[in-house]
């Protein structure tokens, strides 16, 4: 074969292993910014869990609300540990809760200058972070997914055996009563 | 969880031009900076001379052709370097980029950086020459930013028709303790009642006319009625073309400082936006709500949503002057709607003062940091960048932009 020949392949080898290489790397960093994702939510959502009893515990806004917040609370708390589909249920309900107790914006002012604010702002700001960790999560997942499912990424299994991404679904919207705009 | 966060704001535009984003940007900063945070901002500007302490200049920019028109860019070694140095040295806990697909500073900071990466889209461009040409880079960089936040519906839209994905929504703040006193103008709002319209007269989607054509009616069941205007214009000529009993009534403030905008809300009953389109965030509307004003807006999406869907401020049919006229005199009748309108659109613009947008968007930077991370300097992507550069990738205009830069005379960038 012709010098020519020898050196074509040579290219093509190089470029091979350069595209291969370039996209190993990038779902590298796509597979970390999912995991970071998962770590951030988990944490956002023991944080509401955590401020929500607290809210509970002071007795707010008043005691049958409190138990109910107390009960999804206790729940949520429980299933933090099982698998995504059972969480999911028990932080849906306690974000149903939420909502369904703070669900005035008026009354909401009126409650937190009555009582402690700051802790009422925690709980409103809780409420965010759990729903922005999950949108932030729900996108890298998909921004990972789409590269594992490209057919040179899949034939050259570049992904190893790194699970497959996971979006968390959830009931997350924030109680109307905080302010939605 | 609630600690002081270093953060660091990348802001693609000269800093020493006024803009939406540089104000942006500025108010933001003052805003953290008064929650105990700690800010540095990375920018493009012409001189370091006036500069405030918190901003690291990148240089100067140059007015390069891009994209149809001449933007004033900054991309070129030296302040790639720049960037590289404020990255590394700035340890910063987030790094917030506004605008990053734009060819420059904010779009190399992406590239440069690794770690907490946060960023914001302004613009609602349209399907733009500039997204479809770099799209390999625009990719690259969108998978580097953790949080994403569009501050409109609009621009949201754009993004996710565009790139993917979705965005938390956090508008721009607006200073609400600014508008709540003010000493009205000498004689206003008068027993006869006062309307206040505000923008460039000569502008026909700003929608002066159909406030004009809807006078007549509402002079009828409102004898004593008066219109302020602010924004510039040409009385003479506008009032030309009037009825001699509608022209009486306008008094002209011409183009307005924002001590005498403020003003100018106290002194009216209704503000009246009357926009017919264009809009993708109604910030006017917002300050007069700050200020106490009831608001009469056309039906806009985008001031809908502002009004809470018409709850927070009345609307009428777009481009409909009778429609105007009929919800204005219903209003100007019912001093009880004004007062309802008055509370709800008050507490309305408090969920949009800079506080609570700045609270939010410190909810962002804490939701993609794990605990302990900081950003740094990311040299895969500097090698990729050079791989790119040179295995064909470089007919659009983003690389033009970049060698344009790299070539120009030293004498122009120092």
């Amino acid at each position: 074969m012709s010098w020519w020949v020898w050196l074509l392949i040579a290219v093509v080898l190089v470029v091979a292993i350069w595209y291969l290489s370039s996209q190993a790397g990038r779902l590298d960093r796509l597979h970390r910014r999912v995991d970071a994702g998962h770590v951030s939510l988990q944490a956002a959502l023991m944080r509401r869990a955590a401020v929500a009893a607290e809210v509970a515990g002071e007795m707010l806004p008043d005691p049958s609300s409190a138990a109910l917040i107390a009960e999804a609370t206790k729940n949520a708390r429980r299933t933090a540990e099982s698998d995504d589909v059972t969480r999911s249920v028990a932080e849906s309900e306690l974000t149903l809760v939420l909502a369904g107790v703070f669900d005035d914006q008026e009354s909401v002012q009126e409650l937190s200058e009555a009582t402690d604010g700051e802790l009422l702002e925690e709980l409103a700001s809780a409420c965010r972070r759990v729903e922005m960790s999950r949108r932030f999560l729900n996108d890298a997942v998909r921004a990972c997914s789409d590269v594992r499912q490209q057919p040179l990424v899949r034939y050259f299994r570049l992904a190893g055996r790194t699970p497959w991404p996971q979006a968390f679904d959830m009931a997350d919207g924030p109680p109307e009563g905080f302010g939605v705009r | 969880m609630s600690g002081p966060l270093n953060i660091g704001i990348v802001c693609p535009y000269a800093w020493d031009v006024p803009g939406g984003v540089q104000f942006h940007i500025r108010d933001l900063t003052a805003a953290l900076t008064a929650e105990g945070h700690q800010v540095s901002v990375l920018a493009p500007a012409d001189s370091d001379e006036g500069l405030p302490d918190y901003v690291t200049s990148t240089g100067r920019p140059l007015a390069v052709k891009y994209n149809g028109s001449v933007a004033r860019l900054n991309v070129g070694m030296r302040s790639t370097k720049r960037i590289r140095n404020w990255i590394r040295d700035g340890e910063f806990d987030v790094m917030h980029v506004h605008e990053p697909i734009a060819p420059g500073v904010a779009n190399v900071a992406v590239w440069s950086a690794q770690g907490p990466i946060v960023a914001t889209w302004h613009s609602s461009i349209e399907k733009s020459r500039a997204l479809n040409a770099s799209f390999y880079l625009a990719q690259t960089i969108m998978e580097k930013v953790r949080g994403r936040i569009a501050v409109s519906e609009l621009a949201r839209r754009t993004l996710v028709t565009h790139l993917g994905g979705d965005a938390v929504l956090i508008p721009n703040g607006v200073d609400c303790g600014t508008f709540t006193e003010a000493e009205p103008f000498e004689g206003y709002p008068g027993p006869g009642k006062t309307l206040f319209f505000l923008g460039r007269a000569a502008e026909p989607r700003k929608g002066l006319p159909i406030l004009l054509a809807a006078m007549p009616a509402i002079i009828e069941q409102n004898p004593d009625i008066r219109v302020l205007l602010a924004g510039p214009s040409d009385p003479a000529e506008i009032k030309k073309k009037l009825p001699q009993d509608v022209a009486d009534r306008l008094n002209f403030l011409g183009l307005v400082s924002e001590e005498d905008k403020v003003r100018a809300f106290h002194s009216a009953d209704i503000y009246v936006a009357p926009n017919t389109g264009g809009e993708s965030f109604g910030i006017v509307l917002l300050e007069a709500m700050a200020s106490g004003t009831p608001v009469l807006a056309s039906d806009l999406e985008a001031f809908r949503r502002v009004l809470d869907g018409g709850k927070a401020g009345a609307v009428f049919e777009n481009e409909n002057p009778e429609d105007l006229a009929r919800v204005a005199n219903a209003l100007l009748a019912d001093s009880q709607m004004r007062a309802d309108l008055q509370e709800k659109g008050r507490h309305r613009a408090w969920l949009y003062d800079w506080g609570r947008v700045t609270k939010e968007i410190v909810d962002v930077y804490r939701s993609v940091r794990t605990p302990g991370e900081i950003v740094t300097e990311d040299f895969r992507g500097q090698l990729g960048g050079r791989f790119a550069r040179r295995s064909g990738w470089r007919s659009d205009s983003n690389e033009a932009t970049a060698d344009a830069a790299e070539v120009s005379p030293p004498g122009a960038v120092s």
